[in-house]
């Protein structure tokens, strides 16, 4: 059994000291709390609070889309299970501007920490490696930040990171619940982005 | 339908989806996307993306738009079952959606297994909030396409055009076939 001794709220903030320079799709639940804490949910920022299992895709359609920006999907385990094969569609495209982290609890915190499938006999790394993802890394403890920090910013994705922490909770956040608003915001940032790059 | 009229109409769909500036196209694999995938490879201004599942093509539609680009997703009629979760995406945010739905389980079914699905396409995708837009016939293909196009990518509604067995001409098979 692997010792896991990492605090989910502290890895957001450790791998994004500067999390302007990305753009950042989440699933719903924890890991949308924890990008939304740390970037203030920024116009960088599209969480998710439902359609569970659509953050993959929707990165890699925004990032095969423009692919002059680096895009990061942040999901969890219970939905990337959900998802499992998005994997292979994002080894399939390649897209190099795409970093998919997984936030991996080994339970569904936000419905009352019912244990789930990694926190049995399921390995993610593998199921990433098995899609096809090239690059894969796994990291469960906060002396590994600086790697992980390394092997998000260096070189060309697509890229998965299975981040396995403590099963506490997420960071607090008051998020912006108007769904239409949000992908407004995300819309005008973007292109605010664009005209900067050309 | 003979192999060039599937072509034809299929050309059709392909060149008005380039013209409007769609990039993507999102698809599991159908009889009746096959000719509009093999011209979405062949051109260089567009990208096939297989899929393993009809629901990621929904959210990489949303993804695209997020950008300010345009995706479409081509799917079978049983593949719309797989999709109403990330509807709940598409409708909860106003993203702009256009599906390109083929039908089985429709006229001249012989596939038992095709009906319960393909006979709940349209009141499943209309309880999600998408508006369905049915081709029965060759000529019906051109406004029904523009009515679609226009209601996605101009009025920012999701939409699917739904080819009819009708249109594209019912699989003829001995029993078991799929």
């Amino acid at each position: 059994m692997i010792d896991i001794t990492l605090d989910r709220r502290d890895l957001i903030p450790a791998l994004f000291p500067k999390p302007d320079e990305y753009l950042f799709i989440t699933g719903l639940a924890g890991p949308a709390k924890d990008v939304c804490a740390h970037t203030g949910e920024s116009e960088n920022v599209f969480a998710m609070g439902g359609a569970m299992g659509s953050a993959v895709t929707t990165a890699l359609g925004a990032s095969l889309s423009a692919p002059d920006h680096r895009f990061i999907c942040v999901t969890g385990d219970g939905e990337l299970m959900m998802a499992i094969g998005s994997l292979a569609t994002v080894a399939s495209m390649g897209p190099t501007n795409l970093s998919v982290i997984c936030i991996d609890n080994g339970c569904h915190g936000e419905t009352g920490g019912q244990w789930g499938h990694t926190s049995r006999y399921t390995d993610l790394s593998m199921m990433a490696e098995g899609a096809g993802i090239p690059k894969v890394m796994t990291i469960s403890s906060a002396g590994q930040m600086n790697e992980a920090k390394a092997f998000i910013e260096l070189g060309e994705g697509p890229r998965f990171l299975w981040a396995r922490v403590l099963n506490g909770p997420p960071s607090k956040v008051t998020r912006n619940w108007d769904l239409i608003q949000r992908r407004q915001i995300f819309k005008s940032g973007f292109e605010a982005r664009q005209s900067q790059v050309e | 339908m003979s192999k060039s009229a599937r072509e034809d109409w299929s050309r059709k769909i392909f060149d008005r989806l380039l013209a409007e500036g769609v990039e993507l196209f999102g698809y599991v694999p159908d009889a009746g996307n096959k000719a509009i995938i093999e011209m979405a490879e062949e051109s260089n201004a567009t990208r096939p993306i297989l899929l393993t599942s009809e629901e990621e093509g929904i959210a990489i539609c949303a993804g695209a738009d997020l950008v300010g680009k345009k995706a479409v997703v081509c799917m079978q009629s049983s593949g719309v079952g797989n999709c109403p979760n990330f509807l709940a995406l598409i409708e909860g945010a106003k993203f702009p959606l256009l599906m390109i739905v083929t039908m089985r389980g429709d006229y001249g079914e012989q596939n038992p297994w095709q009906y319960p699905m393909g006979q709940a396409v349209e009141p499943v995708l209309e309880a999600m909030g998408v508006r369905c837009i049915r081709v029965e016939t060759d000529v019906e293909l051109g406004d029904a396409l523009e009515a679609a196009i226009g209601g996605a990518f101009k009025a920012g509604q999701a939409m699917a055009l739904i080819l009819s067995q009708r249109f594209l001409g019912a699989k003829p098979f001995g029993g078991g076939a799929n």
